[in-house]
């Protein structure tokens, strides 16, 4: 620093903690809660301190599911997550990889009519035209399966541009001696193109695998079978039921696993986070 | 557009890579909006077996009804709340986090992680914390003399989202605040430290200008959030209600098509909407464009 400033040192740490525990005082208070047998909530005294309930109100939930909600057990819908979460991530990045491909080292007609129909997806958020999208879906019969659940969910313009970026600044040589080695286009992609790509395909699976854990609106509409519920989406339904029937603290412990996998992949992966984040919001 | 000198000459080839995408886009993206505006020209009759040309009359209705202009109104209060309130907590905290000597990385990781938290998630939070019966703050707020319930109180309710939804997005302004004041130049502090600047004519002079492009990019990306990305909260919090006080406008497409079955007027709105998202990422990309040549 430039100058010494004691006041301003205290100042600076003051409210970075004091950031830190607005941002952190909500889930706090969902842990605590998630620690408590019900009989605590029937007081309408919120504790503030952990309680010795955690191991029950964890293996209720995460075994049998709330009573009441008519839900699945939560483990499944922590799997139906995971796997939405992954068929969408591994789906954006196949689609996006090949046609940035296309676009960049191909010229085939409607070239550039292609780019620009990619592009406008990026405007055209779900909710926005959820009904018409919905219909497809159902017109299709893809209710209540894991490609209504995933496949229009696919489609990802900003993905399609981060990769389209990165092969612009891959050398002309590079291409060059491949085709003079004889290697044919998919022969360079599969083993030139994919292994210098490793790391932004890293950092945008991390953004991407966020993307699709906290997906609500649409499994909400596209799946009525239990089966298919995820974890975001199931704690709404274990929400409306707790509004009758208080049973805080298997809400919260559902809240506190529905937050626990993505968060945990931001911190322990916040190097690649950040560069995903920021490179895909150029 | 750009390209590259080297290309494979396949003339096949290009459409099997890129046909996955389009096909994706084609069938979920733009059949569904060219639907949307397809019917926001059309009005069922009574019992949903016909439907006749309108022209402009459910967009008529629409800038007409009361309903859906308090609706416009809400939105912009929002969005402007969400946008602000955020903006300047991170713009704060990014600026001490920059100025911390050690642990600037711990303090990072433990405000950055919101962003993983899914908005339902984030709504069901405060919405607990909030919750007039059990939660926390109310009982504080009592002590204040502040009688809480949103579900009574609009204000109150719109209050919520509010928070909530800012909440989940300080995290995200804040990484982007924090990389643009690690860009900004020591050697444009230290000369100005030198002219005898302190630390916050510094900040005013030097440092506020120079984000400034990372500044209007957030407002936009803010406002986008606060617009479209807010559903889940809404829905996990209050509904839109108390009496509509927290209907925006997203919200009211999804509730007057789905749950009113107001075909026309749905995806009229829808429309309007679209329009939005297309000037805002319009503004965007002008922005950018410009920050490239520059």
């Amino acid at each position: 620093m430039i100058e010494n400033r004691r006041w301003l040192d205290f100042l600076t740490h003051a409210i970075l903690i004091l950031g830190v525990a607005i941002v952190a005082f909500p889930v706090w208070v969902a842990l605590v809660a998630s620690t408590h047998p019900a009989g605590t909530f029937a007081t309408g005294h919120m504790p503030l301190l952990p309680g010795g309930a955690a191991w029950e109100n964890y293996s209720t939930v995460l075994g049998s599911g709330m009573r009441g909600a008519g839900s699945e057990p939560l483990w499944r819908m922590l799997v139906n997550s995971a796997v939405m979460a992954v068929l969408i991530t591994v789906g954006k990045i196949a689609i996006s990889l090949t046609s940035a491909y296309a676009i960049v080292w191909f010229r085939f007609p409607l070239r550039v009519v292609c780019f620009w129909l990619i592009f406008i997806t990026l405007m055209l958020p779900v909710e926005v035209r959820i009904l018409p999208t919905f219909k497809v879906v159902a017109d299709f019969g893809l209710l209540n399966s894991w490609v209504g659940l995933t496949l229009p969910l696919i489609a990802s313009a900003t993905a399609t541009f981060l990769f389209r970026q990165f092969f612009m600044t891959v050398p002309e040589e590079l291409v060059e001696a491949a085709r003079i080695d004889g290697a044919g286009p998919m022969k360079f992609f599969r083993d030139i193109l994919l292994p210098l790509s490793r790391t932004n395909i890293a950092a945008l699976s991390v953004i991407l695998f966020i993307y699709g854990w906290v997906q609500y609106l649409w499994p909400t509409l596209v799946t009525t079978d239990p089966k298919f519920y995820t974890i975001v989406m199931g704690i709404k339904r274990m929400v409306a039921v707790a509004e009758a029937d208080p049973q805080w603290n298997f809400v919260m412990a559902a809240v506190v696993l529905a937050m626990l996998p993505p968060v945990l992949v931001v911190i322990f992966m916040q190097r690649l986070f950040v560069k995903g984040l920021i490179e895909t919001e150029k | 557009m750009q390209t590259k000198r080297t290309i494979f000459p396949n003339k096949g080839l290009p459409w099997l890579l890129i046909g996955p995408q389009m096909i994706v886009t084609a069938v979920f993206f733009l059949w569904p909006s060219a639907q949307a505006i397809w019917t926001s020209f059309r009005r069922e009759d009574p019992f949903g077996l016909n439907t006749t040309f309108v022209g402009l009359s459910n967009y008529a209705r629409l800038f007409e009804s009361g309903e859906w202009l308090e609706a416009a109104g809400r939105t912009a209060v929002f969005a402007v709340s969400v946008t602000a309130l955020s903006m300047l907590a991170a713009l704060t905290l990014a600026l001490a986090a920059n100025r911390v000597l050690r642990g600037s990385r711990i303090y990072t990781t433990l405000l950055v992680w919101p962003y993983a938290v899914a908005p339902v998630v984030a709504g069901v939070l405060w919405w607990f914390l909030f919750n007039p019966t059990i939660g926390i703050l109310p009982l504080a707020l009592s002590a204040l003399g502040i009688d809480w319930n949103h579900r009574i109180n609009g204000d109150q309710a719109m209050i919520l989202i509010v928070i909530a939804a800012a909440w989940k997005q300080v995290s995200y302004d804040f990484l982007f605040f924090l990389a643009a004041l690690q860009s900004v130049p020591k050697s444009l502090i230290e000369a100005a430290a030198i002219d005898g600047a302190g630390p916050f004519r510094r900040m005013r002079d030097i440092v506020l200008p120079l984000i400034s492009p990372t500044t209007f990019f957030l407002l936009i990306v803010n406002i986008n959030y606060a617009m479209f990305d807010t559903f889940a909260i809404i829905d996990a919090t209050t509904s839109g209600g108390p009496a509509g006080a927290t209907n925006i406008l997203v919200y009211k497409v999804y509730a007057d098509g789905f749950l009113g079955l107001n075909l026309g007027s749905s995806s009229a709105q829808s429309v309007v909407l679209m329009l939005i998202v297309v000037a805002l990422t319009f503004v965007q990309f002008r922005y950018v464009e410009r920050k490239v040549q520059y």
